[in-house]
């Protein structure tokens, strides 16, 4: 049988429609679908896919479970690997991951990995039955500071294990960034809490309103029993440009605008936590939180919006999928714009007219291409003499984080690089005994799986550590 | 979930309560701030902490009835609980080392101003406090701050209880008759700690402000309660949260925390008729 050149397309919502709604926009395969993707698996011996797993998921094997139907059997293989599968299905850049190494690749499209992944697991929440058993406990408790990803995967690892695992949270809610930052119509909350349920019923705690390095200190989780501690904080406090006017109103971080609408649910009809809605709307910056932003802003009923970046396409560090997505749903794309000033209302009549100190554009300047910098990465250049004025209401900034200095400033002994990312060995190990760290937390702003990864290999050495005591 | 232990109206549009939250009560100093969440779906708000006990485990906190999530925690009564109750957050207070201080606090901005001059006062310190209302009415915790403060000035804007004038008016006299303070530490409106500020200026007596500004996860991430500071002439943005919520008073950009404070006044007057006509068909 010919193998199908082409990936199957997931089923989505059409643009015009989703553009106006906060549901989910891709749909899933059915099972059908699944089946005949998972038939263009080649099954290759030396499995390259898996290799380019952060968490090493073994591919072939569940891809062969779906091939003959048995969807609960590709879940159990899935969830060996990984503790949030329905997450991983979703947000996973597995464009440049497992898929980038499949050997069908080479002629063809990859298998869709990444979408067979999202479709094992939402089967096995819809039809699964039986809940996991709680793992005979070892007696050992740990403390997990974060319930972001990799927070969650540290815990849910070390709880199969047999570990007495107990997550600290900031928020109110579990989940981190897949709460707070990741939009609704890309991860539903649904599926997030779903996935902190199973950790519940691995038997690991959940200990929200607690912050670490405020409420209670590192050493004192120490005091309080626990053996060893792994940090998975995120990433922290957004960075601004450092230009005139970012303290205008309706200027936004992205975390906050995001955490506005996500977390706090002003996108619903008649929320508590207010967000500016409507208008024309410029988002700074070119990654994934700036493609969630844009397209909040227009769920939100912006009549424009616009993604403001400094340099071409070609350097846009956002997936495809969620460019090509952002398109489609109308965010016109101002590339190798540069902003220098936010510009507001200033009435020079009335200094108490309300509208005073509200944004009404921003100045850019357009940008060229020069050489590549050290990274690589061709640098922008101004244009001398184009600056122009973009009309609009709110501005969301969106180029990055700094990591939170709330545990650094309380912990003795923990040491951090230039940047303020916690130092870590290739175990995950900190400068201090038994204290764990991963994600952003020591990376800066990256990757959902990568700190996933990082939990998962914290959660081995943790365990190792203490065997070996 | 959080038990409301104690609840006490102080008058008629501020309340006191005292919150169980053992491991808050532990660590909390003067100056930090909590931030609760009344309900599911609840917005969340900074409250300044007013105090702790230890014993009990209870976080005091006192709050001016200002908008719909205020009212909808004074509709709360002892036995009830509130949703979530975070902190302690941001930096206390630095009292260490000084020994004349003078309290200025406005309005609500009292209830927080009190346990740190309290603290100072069992510092050994020694603490001129100046309390100002706009009426007779709106007075609180004026036993509480007569028992820590060598000198008290009340100060009411129409002259209804203590004296007719604004807190810098005690203020302004005392730095003329050449009193000296090693700080003034001052909580209450924005437009309020602006003019303390210029009072002191022409003395260069130090002043601490306490800023309040809109925050929503108040650990250092959304970057909602920025602040932008003249530090030696070079602007620089610091997050209330995390590096505050008190600052230099020199440093501070009273204007635009003044602008910013108004972001969502339309929404928040909204919302508060709202929840107001709610609670009157109940």
């Amino acid at each position: 049988m010919a193998i199908n050149p082409k990936k199957h397309e997931m089923p989505t919502q059409e643009p015009q429609v989703r553009s106006h709604n906060f549901d989910e926009v891709a749909l899933g395969y059915t099972e059908e679908i699944a089946i005949a993707e998972a038939q263009r698996c080649l099954n290759c011996k030396n499995q390259p896919c898996v290799n380019g797993c952060p968490v090493n998921i073994n591919i072939p094997d569940f891809i062969s479970k779906i091939k003959d139907g048995d969807f609960e059997g590709a879940y159990r293989v899935i969830s060996k690997s990984s503790s949030l599968p329905a997450v991983c299905g979703r947000v996973c850049p597995q464009e440049t991951q497992c898929e980038s190494k499949c050997t069908l690749g080479i002629k063809f499209e990859p298998v869709g990995i990444g979408r067979l992944e999202r479709f094992v697991a939402d089967w096995h929440n819809e039809n699964a039955t039986d809940a996991p058993g709680k793992p005979q406990s070892n007696g050992y408790k740990i403390a997990v500071v974060g319930s972001g990803p990799s927070g969650l995967t540290c815990a849910g690892d070390l709880a199969k294990k047999g570990y007495k695992v107990t997550v600290f949270e900031a928020l109110h809610t579990a989940g981190g960034v897949l709460v707070y930052g990741i939009p609704e119509f890309r991860l539903p909350k649904s599926i997030v809490a779903k996935e902190v349920d199973t950790l519940k019923a691995l038997g690991v705690d959940i200990e929200p309103n607690v912050v670490i390095g405020k409420t209670l200190t590192v050493d004192e989780l120490f005091d309080m029993g626990y053996e060893a501690v792994f940090v998975g904080s995120g990433a922290g406090l957004p960075n601004f440009m450092g230009i005139p006017g970012e303290s205008l109103k309706g200027v936004y971080s992205a975390n906050e605008f995001l955490t506005r609408s996500n977390l706090m649910k002003s996108y619903l009809k008649n929320p508590e936590t207010p967000i500016m809605k409507g208008g024309k709307v410029a988002v700074v910056g070119g990654g994934n939180v700036a493609m969630d932003a844009a397209r909040t802003a227009l769920r939100l009923g912006a009549e424009k919006v616009y993604i403001v970046y400094r340099r071409s396409m070609e350097e846009l560090p956002a997936r495809k999928e969620e460019v090509e997505h952002a398109i489609e749903e109308g965010i016109e794309f101002r590339l190798l714009n540069n902003p220098i000033e936010i510009l507001g209302y200033d009435n020079p009549d009335d200094k108490f007219d309300p509208k005073n100190g509200f944004v009404t554009g921003m100045k850019c300047i357009k940008m060229e291409l020069g050489e590549p910098d050290e990274k690589g990465r061709r640098r922008p250049i101004p244009v001398e003499g184009s600056e122009f004025v973009l009309s609009v209401d709110t501005v969301i900034i969106s180029i990055g984080t700094s990591p939170n200095p709330l545990i650094k400033n309380t912990t003795e002994g923990l040491e951090v690089n230039s940047r303020g990312g916690i130092i870590v060995n290739e175990d995950g190990l900190t400068s201090r005994e038994a204290v764990y760290a991963g994600g952003d937390a020591v990376t800066g702003a990256a990757t959902v799986i990568s700190a996933m990864g990082a939990g998962k290999m914290a959660a081995i050495a943790i365990d190792e550590y203490l065997s070996s005591k | 979930m959080y038990k409301i232990i104690k609840k006490r109206i102080l008058n008629p549009t501020v309340t006191q309560m005292e919150i169980e939250a053992p491991l808050i009560a532990n660590k909390a100093l003067p100056g930090q701030f909590i931030i609760l969440r009344v309900d599911e779906d609840g917005e969340r708000i900074p409250l300044t902490v007013a105090g702790t006990n230890k014993q009990n485990g209870t976080v005091k906190i006192i709050f001016q009835i200002v908008g719909a999530t205020t009212e909808k925690l004074n509709h709360k009564n002892e036995g009830d609980s509130i949703q979530d109750f975070v902190g302690p957050l941001g930096v206390a207070t630095h009292i260490k080392g000084l020994k004349k201080v003078c309290i200025v606090g406005g309005g609500v901005g009292c209830a927080i101003a009190m346990p740190i001059a309290q603290a100072v006062h069992e510092m050994g310190g020694e603490v001129t406090s100046i309390i100002g209302f706009r009426k007779r009415d709106l007075v609180i915790l004026e036993d509480e701050f007569k028992a820590c403060s060598e000198k008290l000035h009340l100060m009411t804007d129409d002259g209804s209880y203590g004296r007719k004038g604004n807190v810098c008016v005690p203020l302004t006299e005392m730095l003329e008759a050449g009193e000296k303070f090693d700080m003034i530490i001052t909580i209450g409106p924005l437009v309020m700690m602006k003019f303390v500020v210029e009072a002191a200026r022409p003395y260069g007596t130090p002043v601490t402000v306490s800023m309040n500004p809109i925050m929503i996860d108040g650990t250092g991430m959304c970057g909602g309660c920025r602040l932008t500071l003249n530090q030696d002439g070079k602007k620089v943005t610091k997050f209330a949260c995390v590096d505050g919520p008190e600052f230099n008073g020199y440093e501070i950009d009273f204007d635009e925390a003044i602008s910013r404070g108004k972001m969502y006044w339309d929404f928040e007057r909204h919302a508060y008729e709202e929840t107001c006509n709610l609670f009157k068909q109940a």
